[in-house]
């Protein structure tokens, strides 16, 4: 029972990690209809930032806030100056234009920053809480809690406002937004913009835990995948609750499963990617899109 | 006339008489009077970057030894090409440095997949491939691949060690262990396991293992931890070091804790993970730590200093790698002196594997390196140190592998 409670927990808390990614994949899914692979490497380099101006002593929320205005001007020149370019191009070129970007940003943090962890700290106090037997540590239940706000925020932010209605209607119309006034290609570069800014977010949440180096971000992309994907690609609500099922689908299973262990692992991701994509390819969350051609 | 051809005739005869005495000047390509070619490739790109100190701290080395006259007169030319770490580009790089730059041998190519990548070409070409740099345990198969040698302590040697300590301090051991699910983890697994012998099943209560990709082991540790084990094996890479000892710490989880020597860096590993939570755990070393105060006096360690200064001075001077550079290339300068003459890869690998109790200034006291034509492992002691929450302190005596 303990070791459920405590898989749990763990589960939970990987689940929050997931899903603040998640949510950045999604938010740029929603606002330019680009799945970017290199969100987890524009996280990471974000992270960078972040270390580098506490290193220089710089106190944490004002290091923090720095990082996010900094990643937002950081997406939107990598929009402006790299993505425009292709921007009609095939779909099968803007993903690669996206992986050429992940390989950049990695070797660049690499030959910057070197390659050997760095720790990087929490705002949040360290002493685990204890409920019974079961340890919850206080970053794991901040990452949710920010995961959870920056969903809020989201939700509130496409819904209710007219930047977020005009960002939606861009990605979805580019043409009739055009119409009406909506100036499509600042939308898609504000959409890169803010996804940015949720990765360095996502990206100072994980550091603490799996600790920073420029590789930080690779296996924790690909769990994301499998969220967004078990979520929907277009909800934000889907994304998150994907998460926590991944973290926690993937501890109990590694834990009771004899036959899959911990061995199997990432592999429970990646066919919880296929099976999704077979049986409902919308996610659980998502609308089924519909095209006209 | 005569007399002059007369007079070259006795200088030919008389430098006959003296080449029969004297044993010929034997070369194989990549020697001559005047050079010796070593080849060798390092990360100085990519992940494994870290590791690139080795390639410039060698190059140093031999520049010291040239300007102190080379080996026999002969001058080391050593060239070291990039392979960032990538077995593809291993291949390519030795191609070259066999192929066109003709080395007479390939000395301490760094990485265990890289190795792994040219071994079969080097064993086929019949190029001495000597003191790799990884511990894997095949690269002492004399039988097999008779050109090729290691030269740290193996990773099965090492967990037999822990193995042993763990037999006779620890009866009441129920040993938990976390390992890397690739060809390095499971090396270390099957020495420890040989280690402990038919108690192995016994003592062990649950093994864990992680795959490179996982973005963390808490799951493990947690599993770990309520499996009741009071002794921690962990074999992991510096990351996931750093992870579970600091996940043992806040789930409470305190057990005599055994940390593969791949990861006790203070400086990339313990202080990440918190140093008070790394107090307690304890590894294993075979060469003198610059920074420990026991060795602050020691003349070795001042003429490494003394060395760095001179010939690396952009190198990090607490950086165990550059100890690491500086003692596997005095054993190349030792097999070459040996060499005499006759610098032909034969005789290198003859040489090399006939080393008897030789001692460097910066293996620990009691270490010797020893091989036979039946026995590829240089070093095969280690001495176990305690972290005690600023450095490691070595305790009990050298312990030998077998």
């Amino acid at each position: 029972m303990e070791t459920l409670l405590q898989q749990l927990a763990s589960g939970l808390a990987s689940g929050g990690i997931y899903a603040s990614l998640a949510l950045a994949l999604v938010m740029i899914y929603q606002a330019t209809d680009v799945v970017n692979f290199a969100q987890g490497e524009m996280a990471m380099f974000s992270t960078y930032l972040a270390w580098t101006l506490l290193n220089a002593g710089v106190p944490y929320w004002a290091a923090f806030v720095a990082t996010v205005v900094l990643s937002f001007v950081g997406g939107l020149l990598i929009e402006r100056l790299i993505i425009r370019p292709v921007e009609d191009a095939p779909i099968l070129s803007i993903v690669i234009v996206c992986i050429g970007l992940l390989v950049i940003l990695n070797s660049l943090a690499g030959w910057i920053y070197s390659y050997i962890i760095k720790p990087f700290p929490s705002p949040f106090p360290p002493r685990p809480l204890r409920l019974g037997s079961v340890v919850f540590g206080t970053h794991d239940l901040g990452v949710i809690g920010i995961t959870l706000l920056m969903l809020l925020g989201l939700y509130v932010f496409f819904r209710f406002t007219p930047l977020g209605l005009a960002m939606r209607a861009a990605a979805q119309n580019p043409v009739s937004s055009r119409l009406v006034g909506i100036r499509v290609g600042w939308m898609l570069a504000l959409g890169w913009g803010l996804a940015a800014v949720l990765g360095a977010v996502a990206g100072m949440l994980v550091a603490p835990v799996v600790f920073l180096e420029p590789n930080m971000m690779s296996g924790i992309l690909i769990y994301a995948f499998a969220s967004a994907t078990l979520g929907g690609f277009t909800s934000p609500v889907g994304a998150v609750v994907g998460g926590f099922l991944v973290g926690i689908t993937e501890n109990l299973v590694g834990t009771y499963v004899p036959l899959i262990g911990t061995e199997l692992k990432l592999t429970v991701a990646l066919v919880l990617i296929i099976g999704v994509l077979l049986v409902r390819p919308s996610g659980l969350f998502g609308r089924a899109t519909v095209r006209r051609v | 006339m005569v007399r002059r051809w007369g007079g070259l005739a006795l200088v030919l005869v008389l430098g006959l008489a003296v080449g029969v005495a004297t044993g010929a000047k034997q070369y194989d390509p990549g020697a001559s009077d005047t050079e010796i070619k070593i080849g060798n490739t390092n990360p100085y790109s990519g992940p494994a970057s870290s590791y690139g100190t080795i390639g410039r701290a060698l190059a140093a080395y031999f520049k010291m030894v040239n300007e102190k006259g080379g080996i026999h007169g002969r001058k080391i030319t050593f060239i070291s090409y990039d392979d960032g770490y990538s077995p593809p580009k291993t291949v390519e790089q030795v191609r070259r440095l066999v192929e066109r730059d003709q080395v007479l041998l390939l000395f301490n190519t760094l990485g265990t997949p890289t190795n792994t990548a040219i071994w079969e070409y080097v064993n086929r070409r019949k190029i001495p491939h000597l003191f790799v740099a990884t511990g894997a345990t095949k690269w002492g198969d004399p039988e097999g691949h008779p050109w090729t040698m290691g030269w740290q302590p193996n990773y099965q040697s090492e967990g037999r060690i822990y193995a042993k300590y763990i037999l006779q301090h620890l009866p009441q051991a129920r040993i938990g262990i976390l390992y890397q699910n690739d060809d390095y983890g499971k090396d270390y697994v099957k020495g420890f396991k040989d280690g402990l012998g038919d108690k192995a099943a016994d003592l062990i209560v649950l093994e864990q293992s992680y795959e490179v990709t996982d973005p963390t082991v808490e799951s493990q540790i947690i599993n770990l931890k309520n499996s009741g084990a009071n002794v921690f094996f962990n074999v992991t890479i510096p990351k996931f070091a750093a992870q579970a000892i600091r996940k043992a710490a806040e789930i409470g989880w305190q057990p005599v804790h055994f940390l593969n020597s791949v990861s006790n860096s203070i400086e990339a590993v313990l202080r990440p993970a918190g140093l008070d939570n790394a107090r307690g755990i304890i590894s294993a070393f075979y060469l003198k730590d610059p920074d420990d105060p026991q060795w602050q006096d020691d003349p070795a360690v001042q003429e490494w200093r003394a060395w760095m200064r001179r010939y690396y001075p952009e190198g990090n001077i607490h950086d165990v790698f550059n100890v690491y550079a500086y003692s596997v290339a005095q054993t190349l300068v030792h097999v070459l002196e040996r060499c005499g003459d006759t610098l032909t890869r034969a005789n290198v690998m003859r040489q090399a594997a006939s080393i008897k109790d030789l001692t460097l200034p910066m293996l620990l006291p009691g270490i010797t390196i020893n091989t036979s034509p039946t026995d590829f492992y240089p070093i095969e002691q280690l001495q176990l140190g305690r972290f005690d929450g600023t450095k490691w302190v070595l305790f009990g005596e050298v312990l030998a592998a077998r």
